[in-house]
């Protein structure tokens, strides 16, 4: 299977990146890292994800999305021909609700692949 | 994260404790904010189809976890009690601003609980300098949100996936 996995960096993204790899070497999927900037500039956030990635001895694709992550992960998903986006599932407020990025909530609208949400 | 707030003050809430009768003639003490055996009770007979954006918890360790947490310091509690059991709980959580969340066991809703009991717990906090409150709120829960409405709560320009709404208290009363 074709995953592509989206990062913005922040510590949710970073765990969902961390998990997405280790399934895909599980069962042997090729993955797509499509890094995005959020809380960081997409520079800083490519440069973590290589660091990390390095780290974990994976060898995946980075690619950058800059603009409308959510509208950009779509397209290249579609078009790449891939078949499951992971995103991280979210971040707690402070009484612990569960809260969507407006990038997570732009691909769970509009994706036509699966989407994967990881918590 | 930057919130709208009403300009507005809202004031007029009142205090704690208070005993109200509910629309089923059931006598109701709003009170009793630390009783924490009680409030785990309630969340474990808590329906889950009444649960909202992951809270509360269904397992009692992580109900324990959780209410630990929004019952420690920088935040404000106030409980529903019916005789022996606690029925409704609201919270709120933070420093400059407080997220707001109210919850009433399934028996006693729609029965003006949760009204009196959100209220009262506005009075508590405006009386405890709490003046900026918000909370967020599935945009398909109309009871919920028309709730919110009815004590002064507005809609919140946020890019949330649920809605947020933020209610500005008169803290000089």
């Amino acid at each position: 299977m074709r995953v592509i996995v989206g990062v913005n960096g922040s510590e949710s993204a970073m765990a969902a990146l961390v998990a997405a790899t280790e399934r895909a070497r599980a069962v042997d999927d090729d993955l797509t890292v499509a890094v995005y900037g959020g809380p960081d500039p997409v520079d800083v956030v490519e440069t973590r994800v290589r660091d990390r990635l390095s780290t974990l001895d994976i060898d995946a694709p980075v690619e950058r999305l800059e603009g409308h992550p959510g509208g950009l992960l779509v397209e290249r998903a579609e078009q790449g021909g891939f078949d499951r986006i992971i995103l991280p599932g979210g971040t707690r407020s402070p009484l612990g609700k569960i809260q969507f990025d407006s990038t997570v909530e732009f691909v769970l609208l509009n994706a036509q692949t699966a989407v994967t949400l990881i918590r | 994260m930057t919130r709208t707030y009403p300009e507005e003050a809202v004031s007029g809430f009142p205090q704690p404790t208070r005993e109200v009768t509910d629309s089923e003639g059931r006598t109701i003490l709003l009170c009793c904010p630390n009783e924490s055996e009680r409030l785990v009770e309630m969340y474990l007979a808590f329906d889950p189809a009444d649960r909202a954006q992951g809270i509360p918890p269904v397992e009692e360790s992580t109900i324990r976890e959780w209410l630990d947490r929004i019952t420690g310091p920088d935040t404000l509690n106030l409980v529903a009690r019916h005789g022996d059991r606690t029925v409704g709980h609201v919270v709120f959580v933070g420093d400059t601003e407080y997220e707001l969340a109210i919850f009433v066991l399934q028996a006693y809703q729609n029965a003006g609980i949760g009204t009196a009991l959100l209220r009262t717990a506005l009075g508590a906090a405006a009386a405890t300098g709490i003046e900026r409150v918000w909370l967020s709120v599935e945009r398909w829960n109309n009871a919920a949100i028309a709730l919110y409405r009815r004590v002064g709560f507005e809609a919140a320009d946020t890019p949330e996936f649920g809605m947020e709404m933020t209610l500005r208290l008169d803290v000089t009363e």
